[in-house]
């Protein structure tokens, strides 16, 4: 792949944010590494998915990457300009070329514009559209692609529903033009028959304007149905990424696995045979990371050695970049999951009652909270 | 069921696609439906309705001169003997202490009671507004100068807040002298910690929510987005604290009269001063005090239904 | 007699100058000791209603109205007074809600709230009642149960949370668990651990457990049975195999062709259901779905479909139900576009 179909590249990003205290005077105690060292790459025209849960600094990464929170560190570059020493100017006349998705559809638009101004501002601030008739023709075409009727120029967000919301919210980034659009869990606020109509036309849209797709969201099975590639998030930093299918088929990283074996399938047959690794305890606070692997405080696989101390580094494994230092021989089942950390729990074969073998609870550091 | 109910059911159907002859109705319009909705808004606004139109128009029909010392001039009135005749045909509140008619100066002083409540609020929320929005924008938009422009405006409305209100307008009172104008300075100065405040807060709180990061992600610039973004979202508790804040202005304009820091032409009807003028005739003629009391509080009630309903109709969390 | 038997629950939320919200019509359901029920619907379709109906948690308004019965153990729930519901309530039915926080009281201990449980139902103090709780906590994995006793909400993490609401709501062993998206806040490893925690629950106790979600997953992996809801009717109600192999309800089977799967490959698009839930509400009479129905008959316009019940102890409320594969259907209309041609046939129905 050459570098001209790189359209973003990520190098070496952090994002540090200071815990501050004081009576009087602010006093910086220390820092929440909500992102720390990301790398990554996304091919022009392709889907990266980004997942992991809740605190893993995901959003953050989305929202540095946009250049929307300031990096602590480490570069941005699309198409070839470096973003995070842009001057605001030029920045801001960049922002065309890349768009974002929010969640929540509601807040994300101003309850007091309507839907015609909502879809204009854009279009002023960048000058696209000389008079009024050019960009309401312009907002027309980007209604026609979202799918939203014309009546709901006049409309304000609280006269439409979650998923039409969501369609403004889509109309806003695609109006501009843009080449990249970093969608943050676009459906995860959506009932579920909703969420299908705007997967669909995310996929729909890319097909037809070639958009680059950066995919922010904790539902793994709508990641991996969207997503050319898909890196896996823990603790503000990727322990995998690997091609969509591989990543399913082929899961390295133990944190992978076991997220991938927690995601219920509706699908009773799938769900009586999975065997489900369990993972021991809550994630531990982004302020204080363990040292060494960050998930080894957790690993059903941890090791004696090197885990604790070690922090390793994404390597190439057939294909999928890796975090872990004993990918290989989990892998190979060489290395067998210790029960110190986890449990697995493996449904009886057709039997509607699974069997369940609890494992004695963790001894270590897995009560750590994030109060 | 016929072959018309199926019909019109079918275009019932038809219709849930194609709403297109309707307008668009924003959450200001809708507010206002609500507010139209709810009996205590109704009350409010007929009882200040009476209450601005007898303010504007009143006074052109006085039936009598509100500084003309009548009762004195027929003789009628000899307040050092505790004579100050009640109600009758010609006069239909009576004389006050000095033989004027008290209808008269009611309806007069009507106009005066709502110039200051009116201007005073003003002065509060225009001077309230622009400290609440510099530090609001400051401290929600601009970084770490934003966050220091923040903390010295902040700590100056601090200091406001400590002083007890009645205290800050009396203090303001005496050192700019009574005067009518100086009422209003006093008494609006009285409330611009809280508008101050409430818009800060208000500020603050919509330029962390997500459309302002999707305007900035737009690229729209700061302070553009500070004014059609931040600044219409966080209007609405400030219009019902402006509402109630006119209820305020009247009743603390008619202290500070009552204290004798109000206009030094004492022979200028305002109720606050009628108040104050009744007080040693309460034993001969209580009325003198109750007309302008019970004008006072009908009128604050007024606003204060108004205010506490359009603070429902804007609630957002009432919204359905 | 099952444990738990709704029989044509309503619920009626009537306000002032606005239109009356058929929250819940006519839902019946039944529970079994031991069984996992599900109640699965998206936003809206009235199964957090049904619910707090059951437990007499709606808030007491005017114009609420709950009608039809709730048979626990012999006893209607909804006709009890409030002294005899919250005996009832805690002791033999327990309720967990989707958010841990807002269920804990902020301001005491966690294992303060759990021995007033015990105290209140089971009449236990002191010692007995710390000795209860400790083992309790531990019984829900939560770690290192002495310390957390004296710690307060806000210091646990968002399972453990849930965990300690889980510890408080089984303190009693109450014979019946009502799970309101007990997992929905919670991320997906934390949300495994308490699936798993709640099946142990009912397997060991023989508790009976209504689960509440929207999530088609966890009722894959959770439930014996399961009830579909849509806009406050039970739309379809079978076993957990046959639902998901052959559901009959086009709600149910378009819910269960817009989920993208896990197993599924890249770039296959999705079926999703066209319109929203929304367009249901200026939709009174008729099946309630119709409007986003690619089955839709007139006849569907018109009425209320009945409760279909068939052999092998389903039930679905259809006119034309999705036809169970290798059955070629007795009239092959196209779906999606209603044919007149076809009313006389369907209306008999």
């Amino acid at each position: 792949m050459t570098d001209n179909d790189i359209l973003v590249e990520v190098r070496d990003l952090k994002v540090h944010f200071p815990i501050k205290r004081g009576v009087l005077f602010d006093r910086t105690i220390g820092h929440v590494k909500a992102v720390d060292g990301v790398d990554l790459r996304i091919p022009r025209g392709q889907t990266y998915g980004l997942v992991g849960e809740s605190g893993c600094g995901k959003s953050t990464l989305g929202r540095a990457l946009l250049q929307l929170t300031a990096p602590t560190g480490g570069e941005v570059v699309f198409d070839g300009v470096e973003l995070t020493t842009l001057p605001p100017a030029r920045l801001r006349a960049m922002r065309r070329r890349m768009q974002m998705i929010f969640q929540d559809p509601m807040s994300s638009l101003d309850p007091r514009q309507n839907v015609e101004s909502i879809l204009t501002e854009g279009l002023q601030t960048h000058g696209i559209g000389g008079n009024r008739d050019e960009r309401r023709a312009l907002i027309g075409e980007a209604l026609d692609k979202v799918g939203l009727p014309r009546w709901a120029l006049s409309r304000y967000p609280h006269e439409f529903s979650g998923g039409q919301r969501q369609r403004i919210g889509i109309a806003r980034a695609v109006v501009l033009g843009p080449e990249l659009i970093v969608a943050d869990e676009p459906v995860s606020a959506l009932d579920v028959s909703i969420q299908a109509q705007v997967v669909n036309l995310l996929d729909e849209l890319q097909e037809s304007l070639g958009l680059t797709y950066l995919v922010i969201a904790h539902d793994l099975a709508v990641v991996r149905h969207i997503s050319d590639t898909v890196g896996v998030m823990y603790l503000g930093a990727l322990v995998e990424e690997a091609p969509s299918d591989r990543l399913y088929t082929e899961p390295l990283h133990p944190y992978t696995r076991a997220l991938m074996s927690a995601v219920p399938v509706p699908d009773p047959d799938v769900e009586d045979r999975r065997e489900r690794i369990l993972l021991a305890g809550d994630l531990p606070s982004p302020a204080n990371p363990p040292a060494g692997c960050r998930f080894h405080t957790r690993c059903p696989w941890a090791q004696p050695t090197r885990c604790a101390d070690e922090r390793p580094v994404l390597r190439d494994i057939g294909g999928s970049r890796v975090a872990c230092h004993w990918a290989e021989r989990i892998a190979s089942e060489e290395l067998r999951p210790n029960h110190a950390g986890a449990g697995v729990t493996r449904a009886s074969d057709g039997g509607e009652a699974p069997e369940s073998v609890p494992i004695p609870a963790p001894t270590v550091k897995a009560d750590s909270t994030d109060g | 069921m016929t072959i018309t109910g199926k019909k019109e059911r079918l275009d019932r159907l038809a219709e849930l696609v194609n709403r297109d002859d309707e307008r668009g109705v924003s959450l200001w319009q809708e507010a206002f439906r609500r507010l139209r909705r709810n009996p205590a808004a109704i009350i409010g606004a007929v009882i200040l309705t009476v209450f601005v139109l007898v303010a504007l128009i009143g006074p052109f029909f006085v039936p009598y001169e509100p500084k003309d010392t009548i009762g004195i001039r027929e003789g009628v009135v000899k307040s050092g003997q505790g004579i100050i005749p009640g109600a009758s045909a010609e006069h239909w509140f009576g004389y006050d202490h000095q033989g004027r008619d008290v209808f008269s100066r009611m309806i007069v002083g009507a106009r005066q009671t709502l110039l200051v409540g009116v201007v005073a609020t003003l002065i509060g929320l225009a001077v309230g507004a622009l400290i609440g929005g510099v530090a609001g924008a400051a401290a929600g938009l601009g970084g770490r100068w934003g966050r220091a422009v923040d903390n010295v405006l902040m700590r100056i409305i601090d200091m406001m807040l400590a002083l007890p209100s009645l205290l800050l307008a009396v203090s303001i009172a005496a050192l700019l002298g009574a005067s009518l104008s100086t009422v209003m300075i006093a008494v609006g100065m009285v409330s611009v910690p809280v508008f101050a405040r409430l818009l800060r807060v208000s500020m603050i709180a919509q330029a962390n929510s997500d459309y302002v990061l999707a305007a900035t992600s737009l690229g729209v610039r700061k302070p553009k987005i500070a004014l059609t973004h931040i600044v219409p979202n966080s209007l609405a508790p400030v219009i019902v604290q402006a509402t109630l804040t006119l209820a305020t202005a009247i009743i603390e304009a008619a202290a500070l009269s009552f204290l004798g820091l109000g206009n030094p032409d004492t022979a200028q009807p305002e109720w606050g001063v009628m108040l104050a003028d009744a007080q040693p005739y309460l034993g001969i003629r209580p009325a003198l005090a109750i007309f302008p009391a019970v004008a006072i509080i009908i009128t604050a009630l007024g606003f204060t239904l108004l205010g506490e309903a359009m603070r429902e109709a804007l609630d957002p969390k009432l919204r359905k | 007699m099952a444990l738990l038997d709704v029989n044509d629950l309503s619920v009626t939320f009537a306000r002032r100058g606005q239109r009356t919200v058929h929250a819940v019509d006519g839902v019946s359901f039944s529970v079994d000791a031991g069984e996992v029920v599900g109640l699965v619907g998206e936003s809206g379709c009235g199964k957090s209603v049904t619910s707090m109906a059951i437990m007499g948690l709606l808030p007491r308004r005017p114009g609420t109205r709950i009608g039809g019965t709730a048979v626990f153990d012999g006893t209607d729930l909804l006709g009890l007074d409030d002294r005899a519901r919250r005996d009832i309530r805690g002791r033999d039915v327990a309720m967990i809600f989707q958010d841990p926080l807002s269920s804990l009281n902020p301001v005491i201990p966690i294992g303060l709230q759990v021995t007033e449980v015990l105290a209140r139902h089971r009449g236990m103090t002191g010692d007995t009642a710390r000795k209860e709780a400790v083992g309790l906590l531990d019984r829900v994995g939560i770690p290192d149960p002495n310390r957390r006793l004296k710690e307060y909400p806000h210091q646990l993490s968002g399972g453990m949370r849930q965990r300690a609401l889980i510890a408080m709501a089984v303190a009693c062993r109450p014979r019946l668990l009502i799970a309101d998206e007990p997992t929905t806040a919670l991320d997906v490893t934390i949300q495994a651990q308490i699936l798993e925690l709640l099946k142990e629950l009912v397997q060991e106790s023989g508790t009976a457990l209504v689960m509440i979600t929207h999530d088609l997953g966890v009722v894959a992996g959770m439930c014996d049975s399961i009830n579909v809801l849509y806009a406050g009717r039970v739309v379809e109600t079978a076993r957990r195999r046959p639902l998901f192999r052959t559901p009959r309800h086009p709600y149910t089977a378009g819910l269960l062709g817009s989920v993208p799967r896990l197993d599924s490959g890249r770039g296959e698009p999705l079926n999703p259901i066209p319109g929203s839930v929304r367009d249901v509400l200026s939709w009174p009479e008729g099946c309630a779905f119709a409007p986003r129905c690619s089955r839709r008959l007139d006849a569907c316009l018109d009425e209320t479909p009945p409760l279909v019940r068939t052999h092998d102890g389903r039930s679905y409320r259809c006119v034309d139900p999705v036809p169970l594969p290798g059955v070629v259907p007795a009239q092959a209309g196209q779906p999606g576009t209603p044919s007149p041609e076809r009313n006389e046939e369907e209306t008999r129905d």
